[in-house]
């Protein structure tokens, strides 16, 4: 029998240290928040770009530091293990609205303390009107605005409220120059800049931003190097007391200077990483090719005697626990968004390298190694596959995804390189792409991708043709006729594309309208210093700065719209069983249903606010009545109530279902994924890059499929839409080589910005290595077939029901959600029934 | 072509039943009335309902090869790439053995890896006519004792075993499977004799332990019909590991489970 690679037992200083972070609820803190606050009342006088740079430095020298017990990778931005810090330059209203509520809420609690609260709130005083959102909102047409914020056709919100996050800095230039390399870089570029330049000013005062940011980090270094050696001093038992050593010796050499040894690389690494994640409130900070910078260190070491295998793991699964050791509050509407308290901190191992040439190495085998023995969310683990990937690391990436976390993700180079390419990156930067968040490819150190730019809810748009454009009582989206009268499926198919494509550039209008404020108010110096070619340029990211710009909003939905239209296409024009007139009525009834869950209670507490307006008393008789005929229908005429749902089995029953295997259906699938991905394409961003979509829902497909009505597949009001690009849920019965077959019809390469197929085995269908081959040549029977990307829950329903029921012994179950893994217990119920109802594949 | 073959499901991506990945064309009717079979819908040839998950279900229709070939091509990427291919099961495909012929013939013109799951029992004259198209088959052996395989399968043993050498002298790959099933055939001497028979036969390399499950349990009552097994448990893993280690006693590779 085969053995899998890179077995390595798991230290017990690992399992301690995962305790440890996980005993309580995670913790608001205050340090960040008041200190930016009091740096910027500071420096009003100041260009932006310096009071940037003094904030990040003014928070470096006086946020409370601290080294945990066992800990061998140090640095943490909260005292409190898993808190979160504060960023109330982007924006604060509405964690100030749910101070009272944050600690009981659904999906990603937060502690926070009463004086925390009364810290904040005196902070939050100086920031009324100057926030980034407070900007952004400005700068949006209002028709822009109300598109995203009262009729939820799609939302900006992620960069609305945060900063931009997303990317993969140089890593590697880092570890081989350290920050006092990068300020002489800087200098250097100075040294080179005229004074009678007409952007001298500009350039002149970004790189003094970046020395700025840059000796900060150095000095923050320091502080842990004082903080380690006082506590060797102290320190009884002798081991510790090297081990601290050690970290104070690594603290007073990296970041500043280069790495001489690996667990030197593993420190500067992590410095990079943590405080990238100080400057900006930004998620999906992604370390991309870890494997690939790191491995130069790992190699030195090792063939010079000074590292065993068991050393470097160790020093990996550290990384791995400090990754989960970062955390971000976000309202409440987002957190069921991305829930799980994601950071979307995404690693990629294998692939190729610029040359073409397999990279796989030791440190490939032992990410994936690590992966199993920190079984949590952080980081998001990534493979690329591509035709010479050896069968071994697919092995090994099988046997991670068999434990159930939802890890890795699998990626395919021979379908994102040359769309990459089709994007303007040159051949070499194409074939070392990164991910980053969720599924979005991009060159590390080169990119600006703005990839997560928003979610747009394709169902919307055509829930709009039914009502000629009006929503919530107002004309909203362009007139596109009387849905009745229309004689033609193309008539009622081009009514959709007019609407989706009106929203999209609606759309384009907000994302530039925040990209420009983010460029105003929030250009961040750490971080551009380590993309190219903002030194050279002398400007921010936020300011164009990069090589590759680009902006990625993602569209969802593609599945529904697909049958729903089909269905249309049979059942009102091909068949004739059914008139336009009677399917809208049917949809309006939401086929003759009620609704169940928390959408009930949403809808029954609607309609009693709007009696109340009215003057009518609310009693509990009054919200009774109106539960129960919200919940039950009953007041639909029988006949009619018989009819509607009549057509939902139609539906159900006798129309076409993308996602099993059907030639025509999964064609129509393309060309409906192509009305979004197409259109979005044609647009040009604020950074002078161009748009490109995205196929994948995170895990929005949710809570924005609970703002959305019933819709022509038969799906019911407010449930989730689909998943992904994956067929709808319950949808697809032949199995998941038949969804993959389908899948694979989309037009993959268009969606640049990435897409996401998420399948879900039992784990018996991974069992030993035969099971374990079988599955690894099912993803690549799929990536033959041009899949892009793909991913897997292997869990049984049972232990889901089960930690429905008993979260608290459930504490650290890992589920993939969407792009990314999170804790199952901190999802909301919703989005938990989800998980459980999605197709249960495997024979 | 055109010649009509009856079976009841065409399951894609089945991984237990040869290598690779699979599809499997489950053939309606048998020989056999296994007390624990888990597709009792399969026994019968006739076209009947059976009630699954409240709704009635028809199970059984009938098809040409020509219309079935599309569905189990469109995993061909899939069998490329994993050393999968085809597996007829049934039912007992020997029940119906020129439409088995015909469209074997077919999957192997389409250069597929076929296989079949059968327990041979029929005259040989009905094998000879697949063998030609066949690259594997999974052949049941249930009990070395005659008389308790009439007793728990409505059918004796001999031709069965008779047929077993025939194939195997055939040069067709011929892997030899018992399904364990407790007060049945779980015994440490069972399993010696069965697998010291497998290992008798020419060219026979691998001996399967299939470990008995309910999974099949709910289908009889749909279909109306009684479960004679509803007391027994399926077996320990403990106890699965231990007839393992018994069956290797006959110098052949054996696993537990397809």
């Amino acid at each position: 029998m085969e053995q899998l690679k890179f077995c390595i037992e798991k230290s017990e200083r690992i399992q301690k240290l995962i305790d440890a972070l996980y005993e309580k609820m995670p913790e608001i803190e205050s340090a960040r928040g008041m200190l930016v606050t009091e740096s910027y009342k500071a420096t009003e006088a100041l260009p932006i770009i310096l009071r940037r740079s003094a904030a990040f430095a003014h928070i470096l020298r006086h946020i409370p530091i601290v080294i945990r017990d066992n800990e061998l990778i140090v640095g943490s931005a909260t005292i409190a293990p898993r808190g979160c810090q504060v960023f109330p330059e982007y924006s604060f209203e509405w964690l100030e609205a749910e101070f009272d509520t944050v600690a009981t809420r659904a999906a990603d609690p937060f502690y926070i303390a009463d004086k925390t609260k009364g810290e904040l709130h005196e902070a939050y005083k100086y920031w009324k009107g100057k926030t980034n959102s407070d900007l952004a909102q400005s700068n949006m047409a209002p028709e822009a605005f109300a598109a995203f914020t009262k009729h939820n056709i799609f939302t900006p919100g992620n960069y609305f409220y945060n900063g931009i996050g997303h990317v993969c800095v140089q890593y590697d230039k880092v570890l081989a120059k350290g920050y006092r390399g990068i300020i002489a870089e800087a200098e250097a570029a100075q040294a080179k800049l005229d004074v009678s330049d007409g952007d001298y000013v500009q350039r002149n005062n970004f790189l003094e931003a970046v020395i700025e940011s840059c000796e900060a980090v150095i000095e923050y270094a320091h502080r842990y190097a004082e903080l380690a050696l006082d506590m060797a001093k102290k320190e009884k038992n002798p081991a510790r007391q090297a081990e601290l050593a050690k970290i104070a010796r690594n603290c007073a050499r990296v970041p500043e200077y280069p790495a001489r040894d690996f667990h030197e690389a593993c420190q500067s690494f992590w410095f990079v990483q943590l405080l990238l994640q100080v400057e900006s409130s930004g998620h999906s900070i992604s370390p991309g090719r870890f494997d690939k910078y790191m491995y130069p260190y790992y190699k030195k070491d090792k063939d010079a005697g000074k590292l065993t295998l068991e050393q470097a793991q160790e020093l990996l699964d550290c990384i791995w626990v400090k990754l989960n050791d970062i955390n971000k509050v976000r309202d409440a509407a987002s957190a069921d968004g991305f829930a799980g308290y994601g950071m979307f901190q995404n690693l990629i191992v294998g692939g190729q390298d610029e040359h073409g040439i397999d990279s796989t190495n030791d440190l490939s085998y032992m990410c994936l190694e690590a992966a199993m023995h920190v079984p949590l969310p952080q980081p998001s683990i990534s493979i690329r596959v591509h035709n010479g990937t050896p069968d071994d690391l697919m092995l090994k990436a099988g046997a991670l995804t068999r434990l159930g976390t939802g890890l890795p993700a699998y990626y395919n180079d021979e379908v994102i390189i040359p769309s990459i390419m089709s994007r303007g990156l040159t051949l070499e930067d194409a074939r070392d792409y990164c991910i980053i968040g969720c599924v979005e490819p991009q060159k590390p150190g080169k990119t600006d991708g703005w990839h997560d730019a928003a979610f747009f809810n394709m169902c919307r748009p055509l829930e709009l043709v039914f009502s000629n454009g009006v929503d919530k009582g107002v004309q909203i989206g362009p007139q596109t006729g009387d849905v009745t009268k229309m004689t033609s499926f193309d008539e009622f198919y081009n009514a959709y594309k007019t609407q989706q494509s009106y929203f999209i550039k609606l759309l384009v209008n907000a994302n530039n309208a925040i990209d420009a404020a983010h460029a105003t108010r929030c250009p961040l110096p750490f971080q551009s210093c380590m993309v190219d070619d903002c030194i050279a340029r002398g400007k921010s990211l936020q300011e164009g700065g990069a090589i590759y710009n680009f902006t990625g909003p993602q569209g969802f939905g593609i599945a529904n719209n697909t049958d729903g239209l089909l269905a249309i296409k049979q059942l009102v024009f091909a068949e004739k069983k059914v008139t336009m007139a009677e399917f809208k009525a049917a949809l309006e009834a939401n086929y003759g249903y009620g609704l169940t869950g928390a959408a009930a209670e949403r809808v029954t507490a609607e309609i009693v606010t709007e009696l109340a307006k009215q003057g009518i008393e609310t009693t509990a008789d009054v919200i009774r009545t109106v539960y129960t005929e919200v919940t039950t229908a009953a007041s639909l005429d029988p006949q009619r109530k018989a009819r509607f749902q009549e057509i939902k089995r139609l539906i159900d029953e006798t129309c076409p279902k993308y996602g099993n295997d059907i030639y025509e259906a999964d064609m129509f699938a393309r060309d409906v994924a192509n009305t979004y991905t197409k259109e979005v394409e044609k647009y040009s961003n604020f950074r002078g890059g161009k748009f490109q979509a995205g196929l994948y829902p995170v895990s929005a497909n949710v809570p924005l499929g609970g703002q959305t009505g019933a819709t022509p597949d038969g799906r019911l009001a407010f449930t989730p839409v689909a998943d992904g690009i994956g067929p709808a849920s319950g949808r697809d019965v032949k199995g998941p080589t038949a969804t993959a077959n389908s899948v694979a019809k989309l037009e993959q390469d268009v969606a640049s910005n990435g897409t996401l197929l998420n399948q879900k085995f039992h784990p018996s269908a991974l069992q030993g290595m035969s099971g374990l081959t079988k599955f690894t040549s099912l993803i690549r029977s799929y990536f033959d077939q041009k899949g892009m990307h793909m991913q897997f829950n292997v869990v049984t329903r049972e232990t889901l029901l089960d930690a429905q029921k008993n979260p608290e012994k459930y504490k650290t179950l890992v589920v993939r959600v969407a792009g990314y893994s999170a804790l199952f217990t901190t999802l909301s119920k919703s989005l938990q029934d989800d998980i459980i109802n999605r197709t249960q594949q495997g024979w | 072509m055109g010649k009509t073959g009856r079976i009841f499901n065409i399951q894609r991506f089945s991984i237990h039943d040869g290598p690779g990945i699979r599809t499997i064309v489950f053939f309606k009717g048998c020989y056999m009335r296994c007390a624990w079979c888990c597709n009792p819908e399969s026994q019968r040839f006739e076209i009947e309902t059976m009630v699954e998950n409240g709704n009635d279900k028809v199970v059984g229709r009938d098809v040409t090869v020509e219309e079935i070939m599309p569905e189990i091509l469109a995993d061909k990427p899939f069998y490329r790439r994993s050393g999968g291919g085809v597996t007829l099961s049934g039912g007992e495909i020997l029940c119906q053995p020129e439409f088995a012929a015909e469209l074997l013939k077919a999957c192997k013109a389409a250069g597929l890896h076929t296989a079949v799951e059968s327990t041979a029992i029929a005259s040989f004259d009905k094998i000879e006519m697949i063998l030609p198209y066949l690259d594997l088959y999974l052949m049941d052996v249930k009990h070395m004792d005659s008389e308790k395989h009439k007793e728990y399968t409505g059918q004796p043993n001999e031709r069965i075993l008779e047929n077993a050498k025939k194939i195997a002298k055939s040069g067709v790959e011929l892997i030899i499977r018992t399904p364990v099933v407790p007060t049945f055939n779980d015994t440490a001497e069972d399993i010696r004799a069965i697998s010291k028979f497998a290992a008798s036969l020419e060219g026979v390399k691998e001996y399967h332990l299939l470990p008995y499950h309910r999974l099949g349990q709910d289908k009889y009552a749909g279909l109306d019909r009684n479960y004679a097994l509803k007391e027994i448990e399926p077996p320990t893993r403990e106890k699965m590991e231990f007839l393992l280690s018994v069956a290797e006693e006959s110098g052949l590779k054996c696993q537990i489970g397809g």
